[in-house]
C-alpha cells in the first residue's frame, strides 16, 4: 500500500490520505422475477453464489437491488443482479453458465435484460438449445425472448443483454477498528447504506470481507496472498500499516457499472462509518491500492468526506 | 415547413400507381417537378398534378386528404418518414416497406402490407386478402413491422409470414396465418375456418374464437404463460396497443402438426 499520508478525523474517525485503486472491468445487470420475493431472491442468490473474485470465481457478482413488481417487465417481484468480469467474453462465459444452472433450474423464475449497452452478451440465446428443439422465438416491440417448454411449465428468457466496458470494479474501503465486533458493526452499517446506491455490488460475503489480499506471494503460482501489513496478529514481525491500538480489520470491496456508482457507495460508506463513530465502531478508514501503477480508477478518500 | 399535402381533386377515372410519392422520393423535389410525376397507368398518362393539388414541403410527412380505393401502392418500399390518408386506399399499400408509418383513416384494399420488413401500418377500417403476405412466387410475406386493423381482414392474412406482428381489431377471413413461419397475429373478433394451416412456427391468438380449426391442431390444455402477460404490456405501450388477450386465461394449441407443429394458436377458456 502507498499514499498514507497525512490523516484527517471525522467525528473521531481517522481517514487516511490514502486511495482506492480500481480496474476496468465488463460489467452487466440482469433482471430475475419471480412468483415472489422469495424465489426470486433464491434464484438471484443462487446465481451470484461463489462470484466474489474474479481472479477465483471468473467473475464477480451480487445482487444490486430488490425491484417491486410495477418495476419489472412481467409485473411480478424481482432483483437486479450485477456481475463484472475482465472481459466481455468472459463476462457472457460467467453469465450464461449461471443463466443455465440457477436461473433456469429456479421455480417461476424470469429473466430479462437490465442494461442498455452497445455491446451485448447472450442470454437466453446462449442456453435455449436446452429446449431440444421445442425452444420459440418471440421478436417483438424491439425486444427478442426465448420461451422454453421446461417440467414446471415455461421459462422466459430475453435474448441478450447489454453491457459496459466502463464498469470499475475494486473500489474498496478498510475498515480498522479495536475489535472484530466493532469492526464488523462498522462494516454492517456501510453495507446498509451502501446497498442503496444504484449500480453497485459488495460481491464478498454479505459485502465484507475480512481476508484482504495483496498481489502474488512468496508460493510460487499465488496470484494473490494475505495482506500482512493489515494482519493485526503481524503488527510486530511484518511491515505493518497498524497501530497499536488496532485490532481487527475488514475491508468492503465495491464494483460498479461506472466510476461515479463506485465513489458514490464509497462515499455513503464512509458517512455511516463515521457517523458511527469510533466507540462503536472503526477508529480508522482507509483503501488499499498498488502504488497508483496499475489501476486507472484513484477513489481518494479525502475527496469523499461527509 | 409543413407536411407535403395532397389533395384530391375528384374521383380518378382509373387506378393509380402512387408509389413514387414517398418521403424518400420527394426528398429534394421542387413543387412543380412533383407535380409532374407520372401516376396514372393507362395511355392517358396522369400525373400528380391532373389528380392532386399539393400543399405543404415537406416530404418526411405526407397527406392525402380523400382517398379512393383506386389509390394502389401508397408507402411503397419506403424507409422512414410518415404517410397519413384521410379515406380509403387500394392494393399493395406499404408493401415491402421498411420503415416509417403509414396511417389509413379508411380502408385498404388487398396486399396492404405485403412482403413488409419493418415500420407500422396502421388501418382504420377493414383490410383485404393477404394481408402481411407474399406475392405469388416469393417465399415469405411480411418480414417485420407492425400491422394493426382497426376492422376485419381478408382470407390468408400474414400468409407465409416471417416476423412481425398483425393485430386485427375485427374478424379474420378464411385460412389466416396459412404457411406461417414465425410471428404474431392477434384477432379480436371471430376468426373464420382453419388459420395457420400448414404453420411451422409462429402464435395466433383468436381472441374472439374460431369457426373451424384444422384437425392437426393439437390442444395442450390451459397455459398461464408469462409471455402473454409480456406480450400484452408491451404491445398496449407500443403501435399495436391494448389487445384483447391481457390478463386472460388462454388454451394453447400446437401446430400445424401436418408439418412442422411448432406453431401454437391461443384460444379463450
Amino acid at each position: 500500500m502507498s499514499g498514507v499520508g497525512e490523516t484527517m478525523v471525522v467525528n473521531g474517525v481517522e481517514i487516511d490520505d490514502s486511495f482506492a485503486e480500481a480496474f476496468p472491468m465488463a460489467g452487466t445487470a440482469i433482471e430475475i422475477t419471480a412468483i415472489n420475493e422469495k424465489w426470486a431472491l433464491e434464484a438471484a442468490r443462487s446465481m451470484t453464489g461463489f462470484a466474489t473474485s474474479v481472479i477465483a470465481c471468473g467473475c464477480e457478482g451480487g445482487i444490486d437491488r430488490l425491484l417491486s413488481p410495477d418495476e419489472t417487465r412481467d409485473g411480478r417481484p424481482g432483483v437486479r443482479v450485477l456481475f463484472f468480469s475482465f472481459d466481455a467474453g468472459g463476462l457472457e462465459k460467467q453469465v450464461t453458465t449461471r443463466l443455465g444452472q440457477c436461473i433456469l433450474t429456479s421455480p417461476t423464475s424470469a429473466c430479462f435484460a437490465d442494461f442498455d449497452g452497445e455491446e451485448t452478451i447472450d442470454l437466453g440465446n446462449a442456453i435455449r438449445y436446452f429446449a431440444d428443439g421445442w425452444q420459440i422465438s418471440k421478436k417483438f416491440e424491439g425486444k427478442h425472448f426465448w420461451r422454453m417448454p421446461v417440467m414446471e411449465g415455461e421459462f422466459l428468457c430475453e435474448a441478450k443483454t447489454g453491457i459496459t466496458t466502463n464498469g470499475v470494479g475494486g473500489g474498496n474501503l478498510l475498515l480498522m477498528a479495536r475489535s472484530t465486533p466493532q469492526a464488523l458493526a462498522a462494516c454492517e452499517i456501510a453495507i446498509e447504506a451502501m446497498r442503496k446506491v444504484p449500480g453497485v455490488i459488495m460481491p464478498f460475503p454479505g459485502g465484507i470481507v475480512r481476508s484482504g489480499s495483496k498481489v502474488g506471494g512468496k508460493y510460487k503460482g499465488m496470484m494473490a496472498s494475505t495482506n500482512d501489513a493489515y494482519c493485526p496478529t503481524l503488527k510486530a514481525v511484518t511491515r505493518s500499516e497498524l497501530t497499536p491500538e488496532i485490532g481487527s480489520v475488514l475491508e468492503i470491496v465495491i464494483d460498479g457499472l461506472s466510476a461515479e456508482a463506485v465513489a458514490d457507495a464509497m462515499r455513503v460508506g464512509i458517512k455511516a462509518v463515521t457517523d458511527l463513530g469510533p466507540v462503536e465502531g472503526a477508529i480508522r478508514i482507509g483503501a488499499g491500492n498498488y502504488g497508483g501503477n496499475l489501476g486507472p480508477h484513484h477513489f481518494h478518500l479525502k475527496d469523499l468526506l461527509p | 415547413m409543413s407536411g407535403l399535402t395532397f389533395r384530391k381533386k375528384a374521383e380518378p377515372e382509373e387506378r393509380l400507381d402512387l408509389s413514387p410519392l414517398v418521403p424518400a422520393r420527394l426528398a429534394g423535389l421542387a413543387a412543380k417537378d412533383i407535380a409532374a410525376l407520372p401516376i396514372g397507368l393507362t395511355r392517358r398518362g396522369l400525373v400528380v398534378d391532373d389528380v392532386f393539388t399539393i400543399a405543404g414541403d415537406d416530404p418526411a410527412a405526407i397527406r392525402f386528404e380523400g382517398g379512393s380505393h383506386r389509390f394502389d401502392r401508397i408507402g411503397e418500399a419506403m424507409a422512414a418518414g410518415d404517410i397519413t390518408v384521410d379515406g380509403d386506399v387500394g392494393v399493395r399499400l406499404g408493401r415491402a416497406m421498411a420503415g416509417g408509418t403509414i396511417t389509413v383513416n379508411g380502408t385498404a384494399g388487398d396486399d396492404a402490407g405485403s412482403a413488409m420488413a419493418g415500420g407500422v401500418i396502421a388501418i382504420s377500417g377493414d383490410a383485404g386478402d393477404r394481408l402481411g403476405g407474399p406475392f405469388a412466387g416469393e417465399m415469405t410475406g411480411m418480414k417485420g413491422g407492425t400491422i394493426t386493423v382497426g376492422g376485419h381482414a381478408g382470407a390468408r392474412a400474414g400468409d407465409r409470414m416471417r416476423r412481425g406482428v398483425i393485430a386485427i381489431a375485427g374478424d379474420a377471413a378464411g385460412d389466416l396465418g396459412s404457411r406461417m413461419i414465425a410471428g404474431t397475429i392477434v384477432v379480436g373478433g371471430t376468426t373464420a375456418a382453419t388459420p395457420g394451416r400448414l404453420m411451422k412456427r409462429g402464435t395466433l391468438f383468436l381472441c374472439g374464437g374460431v369457426d373451424h380449426l384444422a384437425p392437426t391442431f393439437l390442444d395442450n390444455g390451459p397455459a398461464d404463460l408469462l409471455i402473454l402477460k409480456v406480450m400484452a404490456d408491451a404491445f398496449a405501450e407500443g403501435a399495436v396497443g391494448p389487445v384483447p388477450f391481457a390478463g386472460k386465461m388462454m388454451r394453447r394449441l400446437g401446430g400445424d402438426t401436418a408439418v412442422l407443429g411448432l406453431g401454437e394458436i391461443f384460444l379463450p377458456i
